[in-house]
């Protein structure tokens, strides 16, 4: 228990500075102040002038509140340095034939989507409140709205030079009917891309301030009236079950107010949560920790305890060894290609299972009542969540509130709503409303890993060192876990990826891997394993034929042109922008210059969901095996990069994370459960680690935006492990890196 | 026991062993310092004890007994700290859980080595940040130095 203690000198500071609104003003609308006008769902108005715009879509870092509300800014012509922003709750209706559909937009982050889907919707938002605002100017000043214009926050009437701040009008411009809808020749008019003010320049970002100074909420940070903390004891091990427990000590524990059983996923069908367990309600985190610490749990191990690293290396490689995998694409006559091949090349490539480990532990708020749900929490896919609590509590979707906090990263993860589930569960269970929270060990414990596995790559290449054949044979258990009716192999390749469409004869295989262990997305699903295998093994087929690795790559892809590419990013890629990305990180790198004994560069280049990317690594090796990347030099062509700044941060971070993965990431398994339980054992890259220079360029020019949050990530490890042949002869075709360099 | 919070006094009863971080969170409810490992490992929880950075998570409440605890929201009464500054500047932040950790670590690294050299930001600063944020936080610490120096 704790209570505040306030000297008489105390207390007449506290008062000073609430009176000041200095303390606690910050952010918040004065005392007083007449209500914000709601222009649209969108765009509020202050009647000083200051914009309040709304955030659809999750924010975990990717920048959503600076990027889509700079989309609605545009076209409101709104005054950047007076916008704020505030993070809608997930919204749904039902249409005229009673079908679910989104409320205004489609809500959610993954596969980087967000700034595609919503860059037309969004501006249409900003346009009808700027709409709104001239007609409430027009009847102000008695004129027609059309002679008006606009600078950022003002309305202008040119003829005669008058001038009214938006804040003036807003409440006006609310009350007027809305705007008629564009079928009837009333249409908004976006603007043309060269009149743009915002869009693709460089801005001030919009949270910056909150989190220096710790004031965003995010899930852990959620607190309401009567709410109880809790935290799980779950079964580690993959598919097992809860036989016994004892809660009478935990329930002596002070501060310890309920202890309810989890129930585990249903056998054979979709998750729902990820194990059974116990939970232990509490008045605090740490009263439910020791709580958790007193209960006596027997579980039963389940079907997978002989499973681990060692044995999934084994099979995989055994499976490699057997004839052919499920044929998921072909192209041409590989073996014929093969067969008529002036050299042939082979090698094996191993990935591991990898951890999103994000910096918030998962957790959830949520309150079940009889005839309604209310669920905060860091939610990458909130309609998933909201999908999963109305199958959990037969309550109507529309009954269930579902409002996103601030994510503490994603990367993934936080597409799942199995913690959603644990809370809603919980919370039902208890009667109370509660905030499940994972300490780090749940956390490393329990995770949707990144799929790991062996690949094998054969090629044929001609008397002038073409390549005329190419297999990609891939053995790897899929990231569809528990979704029995989904094809496995449309997880770990794809059919229409490169070289499909460049090379002559191709054939990819798929061998589905059992593996008991939990798996998902992971930022740029399977193609950070593919684009390590893929331009590894093309910088050893350039070295082969004596090329230079970044010409190979340039006469492989050829000229810019369309490709048919049926998966998530098409319906269709080019070649030509590929190229573009590798030559230009190439030449801000310097690329074929002499470098200094023990030094290399490696370049990789990659087309993921939309977005093409390459990075040239430059790195250094020590006599002993230490590496040490120098610097790193990449190139993007996201389409329109509605947010340069933001794009620029997806890159440089992009690269940490890939860099990270690729040095020291790897989750284990040992006797059917995770063995890495906390940030000791799972290594992540810091400072000193990171690049120390890191050079983005930004290849504008597109007239739509492609997504940047998964692009960077792919090609970054290959680009350091071809570096680091070329620094000293070592081809590591075993990730992570690891100590694999020292002598 | 007396604990002071960002200048505030406050008297703690319970588990004299509960970590000053959960004290923090919890009962006091200041949410801005993060809990993210809960062994020391990635620096979320830093808070200042007595000017000096401590890991909150590590620190059990009747140590911090009687000093006086800083905590991110009390790291300055504007949000204009030298290092908050350049943290803005500089664009660091993209999730932002680790950065109030960040920040009240590198605040104390200041004080101590007021133009730190990029070896001995190496050697000395060791958060974690799971976004990859470590080139604009470089050059994030080292505008902070600039910005205290100006400051004297």
């Amino acid at each position: 228990m704790i209570t505040p203690l306030l000297s008489r000198r105390e207390f007449l500071q506290v008062s000073a500075t609430a009176a000041g609104g200095v303390m606690f003003g910050i952010g918040l609308p004065a005392f007083g102040a007449t209500p914000a006008a709601e222009l649209n769902a969108f765009v509020s108005i202050e009647p000083d002038g200051r914009t309040v715009i709304g955030v659809s879509q999750p924010d975990m870092g990717q920048g959503m509140h600076s990027t889509m509300s700079m989309l609605v800014a545009e076209e409101l012509d709104a005054d950047w340095n007076r916008v704020s922003t505030e993070q809608m709750p997930l919204m749904l209706r039902r249409d005229e034939e009673g079908n679910l559909a989104w409320g205004l937009v489609p809500q959610g982050a993954g596969g980087s989507t967000s700034v595609v889907d919503l860059y037309t919707p969004l501006r249409e938002f900003g346009a009808r409140a700027r709409q709104q605002l001239l007609r409430a100017a027009g009847e102000l000043w008695q004129v027609d709205a059309k002679r008006l214009k606009t600078e950022p926050g003002v309305v202008i009437d040119g003829p005669t030079g008058r001038r009214v701040g938006y804040g003036e009008i807003a409440g006006w411009a609310a009350a007027l009917p809305p705007v008629a809808s564009d079928d009837d020749g009333e249409g908004v008019l976006l603007k043309s891309p060269e009149a743009f003010q915002l869009i693709g320049k460089e801005f001030s970002p919009k949270t910056a301030r909150e989190i220096v100074t710790g004031r965003v909420t995010y899930g852990m940070d959620v607190r309401r009236p009567g709410m109880r903390f809790a935290v799980i004891a779950r079964c580690p091990w993959f598919g097992g079950r809860l036989r016994r427990y004892d809660d009478v000590a935990a329930r002596q524990v002070p501060g310890v107010t309920d202890v309810v059983e989890l129930p585990g996923p249903p056998d054979d069908a979709h998750y729902t949560t990820m194990a059974p367990g116990v939970a232990v309600l509490a008045t605090s985190t740490w009263a439910a920790m020791k709580g958790r610490e007193a209960l006596e749990i027997e579980w039963d191990k389940g079907p997978h305890t002989s499973e681990s690293t060692a044995s999934l290396d084994r099979d995989c490689q055994a499976a490699l060894d057997a004839e052919q995998g499920q044929v998921v694409q072909h192209v041409g006559d590989f073996d014929a290609g093969l067969t008529s091949a002036a050299t042939r090349f082979t090698a094996r490539y191993r990935l591991p299972y990898v951890h999103h480990a994000t910096m918030e532990p998962q957790n959830c708020f949520a309150h079940v009542e009889e005839d309604s749900c209310l669920v905060i929490g860091p939610m990458q896919m909130p309609a998933s969540a909201s999908r999963l609590v109305s199958q959990l509590t037969g309550l109507d979707r529309l009954a269930i509130d579902v409002r996103m906090t601030r994510l503490g990263g994603g990367f993934g993860r936080r597409l799942t709503s199995d913690y959603v589930a644990e809370a809603v569960l919980v919370s039902k269970a208890a009667g109370v409303p509660v905030l499940v929270n994972w300490t780090r060990e749940d956390d490393m414990a329990h995770d949707f890993l990144r799929p790991g596995g062996w690949h094998e790559l054969t090629a044929g290449l001609d008397e002038d060192g073409k390549v005329v054949a190419w297999r990609h044979r891939v053995a790897s258990p899929s990231k569809y876990y528990r979704r029995p009716n989904r094809e496995h192999w449309q997880s770990e390749i794809y059919p229409d990826d490169p070289p499909v469409g460049l090379v002559d004869n191709v054939r990819y295989e798929y061998f589905d891997m059992a593996s008991g262990a939990w798996r998902g997305s992971w930022r740029a699903p399977a193609h950070t394993a593919n684009a390590f295998t893929v331009q590894s093994f093309i910088d050893e087929l350039a070295h082969s034929a004596g090329a230079d690795p970044l010409q190979f790559r340039l006469e492989m892809l050829g000229p810019s042109r369309a490709i048919k590419y049926d998966g998530h990013g098409g319906p269709e890629w080019d070649p030509g922008r590929l190229a573009k990305v590798l030559r230009v990180a190439a030449e801000s790198a310097g690329w074929g210059r002499a470098l200094p004994d023990g030094e290399g560069m490696g370049i990789a280049g990659h087309f993921t969901f939309g977005g093409y990317a390459a990075w040239v690594a430059h790195v250094a090796v020590s006599p002993k095996g230490g590496l040490r990347i120098l610097r790193l030099n990449g190139a993007i062509d996201c389409g329109l990069a509605v947010n340069p700044n933001g794009v620029r941060a997806q890159m440089e971070g992009g690269a940490c994370d890939a860099l990270s993965t690729a040095l020291g990431e790897e989750l284990s398994i040992e006797g059917g459960r995770h063995k890495e339980l906390d940030f000791d054992a799972y290594r992540l890259m810091r400072i000193a680690d990171a690049p120390p220079e890191i050079d983005v360029h930004i290849l504008q020019g597109h007239s739509e935006p492609a997504g940047a949050g998964e692009p960077p990530v792919p090609p970054l490890a290959p680009a350091v492990t071809n570096a680091i042949f070329a620094a000293t002869g070592r081809r590591i075709r075993r990730l992570p890196i690891g100590d694999q360099l020292e002598a | 026991m007396k604990l002071t919070v960002n200048g505030l006094q406050y008297d703690f009863q319970g588990d004299p062993d509960q970590p000053l971080l959960w004290v923090i969170r919890d009962e006091i409810g200041l949410t801005g310092t993060k809990f993210a490992c809960g062994t020391g490992h990635c620096g979320a929880c830093t808070v200042h004890v007595d000017g000096r950075a401590r890991r909150a998570c590590m620190t059990p409440v009747s140590k911090a007994a009687g000093r006086s605890i800083v905590t991110i929201e009390g790291l300055s009464e504007h949000g204009d700290h030298p290092v908050q500054r350049a943290w803005i500047e500089e664009d660091v932040p993209q999730c932002g859980y680790c950065q109030a950790g960040q920040i009240m670590a590198v605040a104390d690294l200041l004080n101590r080595v007021p133009e730190p050299t990029d070896a001995q930001i190496d050697e000395m600063h060791g958060n974690i940040c799971r976004c990859g944020t470590y080139y604009r936080m470089r050059k994030a610490i080292h505008r902070a130095a600039a910005y205290l120096r100006e400051e004297d």
